[in-house]
């Protein structure tokens, strides 16, 4: 495929912007994740992320100090100081007294709020408050203010999140869910794949074809009547319905056909001169697919694993059915999907959480692509 | 949540320790009860020849009763639920079907599921194989591969999220933090609220799959992409074939099996589809698809099994005819073995 069709300075420049572009657009949108789950959680809300690196500008609300700090001064009573108190570096371009006019009047101009009544607040947030009488209550005037703030980044949302909003302990939940949903599945499926492939017994194509159905069987088919079954099983011994071995189970039910397809495919294709000469040596089926077929397994089981442990981790169906939504068995995906509703506007939580929820498919895809891209070229038929 | 942990690894030992068991003791039993060394000659021949009969059973039992349990018997009762009313214990003959056919939501449903069927996997294939062609062409592809790759690792829910910061609106003159809202302001647009667009909404929502999906369908195809022999390309290139004769004559009919199999794939997992919608809308501004409608009617107002029994029972009708043509091809190519 390395034939160049057509080989011109115009046109391989235009293949380098297209797929730049391609890529542009698909990196972009989870780096917009990443970038605003660092930010300030008022920065997100004040500018775009891709203008993270350049200051914000943002409308606050504060208040002046109370009554009791004012002096006397040429026969007029005058409030003074500063609104960021000291040290931060913050720009004001315009401030207001009325939040429906928040940037009423620019910065450094001298505003009059009637009866006799003057602010002037500068850029860098001192300000001065002067009335002919005197100031009373003990609660300062409302005041907003349009102020740039420097670019600031932090980890404060992750530590939010993760402690605060329960992403931490459903990230455990996850995790109890999908390794034993992982490994369960291989050894059975290992054994199956093997017979499937290297064993003679009457019914044999026929199981082979109802895997191949199964393959692609909606799970919207099994929800409801598992979820009866489970009920039922659970009332009978009086326990929950709702319990990690039911989980588990179920994800091993679900994989197993796709496990079963992948191996036998790839145990099939092994040398039959092996086999043969195993056997001739006295070795049962036993010996020959212990000692012989898994350790040569060893890529494609590790395929499945790969597969598996991403489908689990990214489901939300089967847990949604399954699982509880209490703390202590709510998954990430299930998380994340509840704090959409209960968090809609606040980004740094949202952002933080997913990006939490994402990072560790991200790893094991990252560190793992070989394998996976072999399982996914190998099994392409079930497709998630 | 140690507890939880500690029972986890437990199960971890148990279940493996337990298959093995299972697996091992099954083989001894095999072994002890019709042994084949140490008897006489036909007496051993005779217990081999048992014992072929039996064990590619102890072998495949657990799957098949794993399946059985959790796909095979939920097919059926799934059928049989479909005709029965919402707690399942009365025969109501056809009445859910009769029912869903004059749900105004079920048809929307129906409406939008055929868009997707016809958007997603068309798009995806097809992007896939335009950046599979330009990507092999390039000293870089493989990064940009594997950038383009990367969604298919993120979850639905993630990847929903994701859309949602990028579909974000404020209100017109306002500064937009979402990408989409403040590229068409910064065009002079109107910032729209993209996800409650009627019709168009679906479509946003599609990207979110396709967005997902390419990278696999791009994968697939550029594997078979270099399958085609160099030589057919040479013969092409120095027949004088321009590029998009090549790319449409030459390759894409080489091809054709694979792009099939991209294509239903994808299907499949539209039929399915069910996070983006629950994350993104919850079918609301008529964005609603079958699996989400399924999945409402399991639990709206306590759950009425027979409707979410028979929206299931239709989405698998769908998926019916790919499910006969796998089979088909699988014979086929395991027909000699």
């Amino acid at each position: 495929m390395a034939v160049a069709t057509g080989n011109s300075f115009a046109s391989r420049f235009g293949v380098h912007i297209a797929v730049l572009v391609f890529v542009a657009i698909w990196t972009i949108p989870t780096l917009g994740i990443l970038v605003s789950s660092l930010r300030d959680k008022n920065q997100i809300i004040a500018s775009g992320w891709w203008n993270s690196f350049s200051s914000s500008t943002q409308t606050e609300a504060g208040r002046l100090p109370a009554a009791s700090t004012q002096v006397e001064k040429d026969g007029k009573f005058v409030l003074q100081g500063n609104i960021f108190g000291d040290g931060a570096a913050r720009n004001i371009s315009a401030f207001g007294v009325k939040s429906a006019a928040p940037t009423q009047y620019p910065a450094g101009t001298t505003a009059d709020l009637g009866d006799g009544v003057t602010l002037l607040l500068n850029a860098d947030g001192s300000f001065v408050m002067a009335s002919p009488k005197a100031f009373e209550g003990d609660r300062g005037q409302r005041i907003y203010y349009a102020s740039s703030a420097p670019p600031k980044f932090t980890t404060d949302n992750y530590k939010t999140v993760l402690f605060s909003e329960g992403i931490g302990r459903s990230f455990m939940n996850s995790l109890t869910v999908t390794i034993p949903a992982t490994v369960i599945p291989i050894l059975i499926a290992a054994f199956a794949a093997y017979a499937l492939a290297w064993m003679r017994f009457p019914g044999r194509a026929l199981l082979i074809a109802v895997i191949i159905g199964l393959l692609v069987v909606p799970l919207q088919m099994s929800l409801i009547p598992l979820l009866k079954l489970y009920n039922g099983v659970g009332s009978f011994f009086g326990m929950p319905s709702k319990t990690y071995l039911g989980i588990w189970l179920a994800h091993t039910g679900f994989g197993l056909p796709f496990a079963i397809y992948l191996l036998r495919s790839y145990i099939a294709g092994l040398p039959r001169e092996i086999m043969e000469s195993a056997r001739i040596d006295g070795a049962s089926d036993f010996e020959i697919f212990v000692k012989i077929v898994l350790p040569l397994s060893f890529p494609v089981l590790a395929s499945f694993a790969i597969f598996q442990f991403l489908w689990v981790w990214n489901d939300l169906l089967v847990a949604m059915v399954f699982l509880g939504t209490e703390a202590d068995q709510i998954v990430l995906t299930a998380k994340l999907n509840a704090l959409l509703g209960s968090r809609g506007g606040d980004w740094e939580i949202l952002t933080t959480s997913a990006f939490v929820t994402i990072i560790v498919p991200l790893i094991v895809f990252f560190s793992l692509q070989r394998y996976f891209v072999r399982g996914l070229l190998a099994g392409s038929v079930k497709g998630g | 949540m140690a507890a939880q942990i500690f029972s986890a690894i437990f199960v971890i030992i148990v279940g493996v320790g337990g298959c093995v068991a299972y697996f091992w003791g099954a083989n001894k039993l095999v072994d002890l009860i019709f042994p084949s060394r140490g008897v006489a000659g036909a007496a051993a021949i005779d217990n081999l020849r048992r014992q072929g009969l039996v064990r590619p059973w102890l072998f495949v039992g657990p799957a098949m009763i794993i399946l059985t349990i959790y796909l095979i018997y939920p097919v059926v009762e799934t059928l049989r639920l479909s005709f029965l009313d919402r707690g399942g214990i009365n025969f109501v003959g056809l009445a859910n079907y009769e029912w869903a056919f004059g749900d105004r939501e079920f048809r929307n449903s129906i409406l939008n599921n055929i868009i997707w069927l016809a958007v997603v996997p068309a798009a995806c294939t097809f992007l896939g194989l335009i950046i599979a062609v330009l990507t092999d062409k390039i000293w870089w592809g493989t990064i940009a591969k594997s950038l383009i790759f990367l969604p298919l690792a993120i979850s639905f829910v993630g990847a929903s999220v994701i859309w949602k910061f990028i579909y974000e609106y404020r209100g017109e003159g306002q500064t937009q933090i979402g990408i989409l809202n403040a590229v068409i302001q910064h065009f002079g647009g109107q910032p729209q609220v993209w996800i409650s667009l009627p019709f168009w909404n679906n479509f946003f929502l599609m990207v979110i799959l396709i967005w997902i999906q390419t990278g696999f369908a791009m994968v697939i195809l550029s594997s078979a992409l270099r399958g085609i022999p160099e030589e057919t390309l040479e013969a092409a290139v120095i027949d004088g074939a321009n590029p998009f004769q090549i790319f449409w004559k030459i390759m894409v009919p080489q091809i054709w099996g694979t792009i099939a199999v991209v294509w239903t794939t994808i299907t499949i997992l539209v039929l399915k589809v069910f996070d983006i919608v629950l994350t993104m809308t919850n079918g609301q501004w008529n964005s609603q698809v079958l699996a989400n409608l399924m999945f409402d009617w399991m639990f709206r107002g306590g759950g009425d099994f027979g409707r979410g029994a028979t929206i299931a029972i239709i989405i698998m009708i769908a998926v019916i005819p790919i499910m006969v043509w796998n089979i088909r091809q699988a014979n086929k190519e395991t027909g000699g073995h």
